[in-house]
């Protein structure tokens, strides 16, 4: 099956198998970053902004994406030019492990899209679905936060 | 005098090498390095917690299109060994095969099969028949050793390979008996004496990345395992042991790890994926599904006894530990666990007289294993809890309690060398101590003295609570690291370590450390960590020893790499070597000439008597230094519903240099978020067959950002002058503390006293119930 996307803000045609999952093809098609860290909507490891929206792509079967924009970690920014959120990742220490970051930057992304500056508390509810195990949280939170500050 | 010094990169925040490229989102776990034709591979697990397999029937797997290989116990070599990633000869039994005859708990190993895609391999399992003869289980660690209990390991191959004791007959995988004086004496001397029983829970690392293993042959007939774990070395050994291979013809690969905790100190999956890509002629991937995850390896579950007794003066006579263990359906760990409950729990009070003494049994339960605390997290549970209890019954404030009953600057304490790694230990003496430091300024911040003991009126209690801890720095006389470091044209420098960073950051880490040597920005370091076929050996990420250890060895490979380049120096500014500074990318003499070190480096490869600048070096050690900590729990506990809610946590910490401040940070708070989520809500609940019943992380709730108290870490400087520039470890303490804490903090809020984790509202309701009862009658 055909699934016209525009992912990182170039339009493909993605050839997804019949019930596969979006996390499934977006993973097989080369854009890792995209984590799979339990395939049940529970760790959010796997977001990805769909039209802008945080979603967890291991619940969307892929024909869901038919139409859309999708952003991955990939498409945030460059080696050069990296995001502001991605240097206030690193910055802020909030990358141990790093395999809950890109779902967490994406997540944050979504929320300073709609909050530019978001107080502590907000960062929280907007991240509570992405797990980390490694951090404590306590610098990512401080990493968002950091990077409203430098977006401002 | 801990010595005063300034450094130029060790000390500072520097930012993670690796962190902008995982925060692009590189190419850089195993999942994402997988080569085109890799086929996925799948286990079949026991449904049963005890049974032996009659017979299994796997023809219409591989008559399946698709399915190149199905493994099972008919077609695999039966070699006993351990999972456990330990030094060699291992200290936990040989009581495990790839695939056994029988199964010993829901979810161990029956069959594996690799295909050509998950959905087939899925197909193939199904496929495999199976017929089971169930035996009954064993599902109580307290009735694991009655006469008569079911034999988990009957097979006459399972053994020890080291002189310990041993007694599957009897469900015994380790055993420990250590007293130094006769406790009895000092209980008669005593003027309040407290026995007590304390229990700790299942609970499971949770990286968010679940095990993973890619196994490719390789054109010349080796095979590499790219593998998300914390001991590259031990899998290359022990995979080789089961293939019947020479470590020679593996070539083991870490990329970047998700996160271990210990999970990944077992050699899990490596030995299937090697197995079915050698079977198949074709590279395989192996992924543990989230529920199997829950079901690799676990912190081993213990009843704790404790009984001290104390004078009213506030001085300690006496102390009996005695632990019961239970490690599931194979002895991972289960020896040496049970061991670091004594040696990293009785030095840190001045006992006159002590017993320590542990049971490890087999259960047809989840298998036990390394788990961040490692032992120390379940017996700190018993010790800092009846500390409290003790300071409470002699009527005095527990911090002072504390402060005058820890082990000081010079004091030995018997169990370092009375309890080591199965056997005995090393002595050693305590050269680097900040705990009073850590208890004073880990007080003033949670507001000790202002908040103690004033629950305030209404339905919502307040209570604070806090407890001391040690841990150690690498197992000493036994873990060894090793380092090689070269020099490149342009001034910079390859370092090559066999240490695993597993998203802890020691490659940054010990970056730093080579940089400040060498008076060079981290920049000019590339390092490459954890390849067998590149790297030195090095036992791996684990019992906390990679900065302390490891950055010695690093240490060492630097300065002589720094001797090398003041001769060729010398001859550049016609000066004594020794008269040449290393400092700021530049070769510098007193008199102020200086060149940058690419002028040192071109000279040594390409201008005069050419040679490659490099150095190898190696370091073990001879003591394991703890780092110490004092950790501060404010807690809410809601008196209608018995939920409690941590409101501030407070872990101050010595870890000796913090040669990263904002990394040693890192460690510390995700350690203690883990400890406080086991406090209050992580367990395993099991069905009356033995079966995890929420294998999943919605069921298995973890802390997320909005569980999240307000977190604040003091990092308390002292100089370990054995560990590189002064440096201890950090990662693994900070998980000890939240159990003890958060119930001395609730027994300060409410007066009931918790001592079986995790303090779920039901627990707790039920614990004001009965204090309520006891208050009526
Ligand atoms: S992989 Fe999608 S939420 Fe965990
Ligand atoms: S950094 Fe490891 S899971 Fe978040």
């Amino acid at each position: 099956m055909d699934i016209h996307v525009t992912v990182n803000g170039r339009p493909e045609v993605w050839q997804a198998a019949p019930g596969e999952s979006a996390l499934e093809l977006i993973r097989r098609l080369g854009y890792t970053s995209v984590k799979r860290g339990c395939s049940q909507g529970d760790c959010g490891a796997c977001t990805i902004l769909v039209d802008g929206q945080a979603m967890r792509a291991c619940l969307l079967v892929a024909a869901q994406l038919e139409g859309r924009a999708v952003t991955t970690a990939e498409g945030l920014g460059s080696l050069d030019r990296p995001h502001p959120l991605q240097r206030a990742f690193v910055d802020a220490g909030a990358v141990q492990c790093g395999f809950c970051t890109p779902g967490m930057l994406l997540a944050s992304q979504a929320l300073l899209v709609e909050t530019p500056r978001p107080d502590a508390t907000a960062v929280r509810e907007a991240l509570d679905g992405n797990l980390c195990r490694c951090t404590g949280y306590k610098k990512i939170v401080e990493a968002v936060l950091l990077a409203a500050e430098r977006m401002a | 005098m801990s010595p005063k010094r300034e450094f130029e990169v060790v000390g500072k925040p520097v930012a993670k090498l690796d962190g902008l490229a995982l925060a692009r989102g590189g190419k850089l776990f195993v999942a994402d390095l997988l080569p085109r034709g890799c086929l996925v591979g799948r286990i079949l697990t026991s449904p049963y917690a005890h049974a032996r397999i009659a017979s299994i029937d796997a023809s219409a797997a591989e008559a399946l299109p698709g399915v190149h290989a199905v493994l099972h116990h008919g077609n695999v070599p039966r070699v006993m060994r351990t999972t456990a990633g330990q030094g060699a000869p291992e200290p936990s039994p040989y009581d495990f095969t790839t695939f056994d005859r029988k199964v010993r708990f829901v979810g161990d190993r029956v069959a594996a099969v690799a295909a050509e895609s998950e959905a087939i391999a899925e197909e193939a399992l199904k496929r495999i028949k199976v017929e089971y003869e169930v035996l009954p289980a064993v599902l109580d660690v307290r009735h694991a050793m009655d006469k008569g209990a079911p034999v988990i390991h009957d097979e006459p191959d399972c053994k020890v390979v080291i002189p310990v004791p041993y007694e599957p007959g009897r469900n015994l995988a380790a055993h420990v008996d250590t007293r130094v004086g006769d406790t009895a004496e000092g209980y008669a001397e005593a003027d309040v004496v407290l026995e007590h029983e304390y229990e700790c829970q299942y609970a499971q690392h949770t990286p968010i990345e679940p095990h993973a293993a890619l196994a490719e042959p390789l054109p010349d007939g080796r095979l590499r395992i790219t593998t998300s774990t914390q001991v590259p070395f031990h899998v290359r050994r022990i995979v080789a042991q089961a293939l019947g291979w020479p470590v020679s013809r593996l070539h083991v690969v870490k990329p970047r790890v998700g996160g271990g905790f210990g999970a990944k100190q077992e050699v899990l999956i490596e030995d299937v994926a090697a197995f079915l890509a050698t079977r198949a002629g074709r590279p395989v991937y192996l992924e543990l599904s989230r529920s199997e995850e829950f079901l690799s390896r676990t912190r081993h579950p213990m009843v704790v006894r404790l009984k001290t007794g104390a004078r009213k003066d506030g001085s300690l006579t006496a102390v009996d530990l005695g632990v019961l263990s239970n490690t599931g359906a194979y002895g991972s760990h289960a020896l040496t666990v049970a061991c670091n409950c004594g040696s990293k729990v009785l030095p840190l009070y001045r006992w006159p007289r002590l017993g320590f003494q542990a049971d490890a049994v087999y259960t047809n339960l989840p298998v036990g294993g390394a788990y961040r605390g490692y032992g120390a997290t379940q017996a700190y549970i018993a010790m800092e809890i009846q500390m409290d209890e003790l300071a409470q019954a002699l009527g005095l404030d527990p911090l002072e309690f504390r402060l005058r009953n820890h082990i000081r600057k010079g004091e030995t304490s018997p169990i370092f060398a009375a309890l080591g790694e199965g056997g005995e230990g090393v002595e050693q003496s305590i050269d680097s101590i900040g705990l009073d430091a850590c208890i004073r300024q880990g007080a003033r911040a949670i507001g000790w003295k202002k908040k103690r003991g004033k629950p305030g009126a209404g339905p919502l209690k307040r209570g604070v609570g806090m407890c001391c801890l040690m841990q150690g720095s690498s197992i000493p006389k036994v873990d060894m690291g090793g380092a090689s470091l070269k020099m490149n044209e342009d001034g910079g420098f390859n370092l090559l370590v066999g240490a695993t960073d597993l998203g802890t950051g020691s490659d940054t880490v010990l970056a730093q450390i080579a940089a400040e040597v060498l008076g060079v920005s981290v920049e000019q370091i590339v390092v490459r960590s954890s390849d067998t076929d590149l790297t030195p050996f090095d036992v791996g990420a684990y019992a906390s020893s990679t900065t302390y250890l490891s950055g010695q060895a690093v240490r060492k490979a630097a300065l002589d790499v720094a001797g090398q380049i003041r001769e060729v120096a010398a001859e550049l500014l016609d000066a004594r070597p020794a008269e040449i500074a290393l400092a700021g990318g530049q070769v510098r003499t007193a008199d102020g000439r200086a060149l940058p070190l690419s002028r040192v480096a071109m000279r040594s490869l390409y201008e005069h008597d050419q040679r490659q600048i490099a150095a190898f070096a190696s370091h073990i050690t001879h003591k394991s230094p703890p780092p110490f900590s004092a950790h501060f729990a404010e807690v809410e506990v809601d008196t209608e519903t018995g939920l409690v809610r941590v409101v501030k946590y407070v872990a101050a910490v010595d870890c000796g240099t913090a040669i990263n401040p904002q990394l040693s940070e890192g460690q510390t708070e995700g350690a203690v978020l883990n400890g406080i989520s086991y406090a209050l809500c992580e367990e395993y609940l099991f069905d009356e067959k033995g079966r995890m019943r929420n294998d999943s992380l919605r069921e298995y709730k973890i802390f997320s950002t909005r569980d999240m108290p307000e977190l604040v870490t003091i990092l308390v400087p002292t100089y370990e002058k054995t560990g590189p520039y002064g440096a201890k470890s950090v990662s693994e303490i900070g998980i000890n503390g939240p159990i003890p804490a958060i119930s001395n903090a609730i027994f300060d809020a409410v007066g009931v006293r918790l001592r079986r984790a995790p303090f779920t509202p039901e627990r707790v309701l039920a614990a004001l119930d009965e204090l309520a009862g006891r208050q009526a009658r």
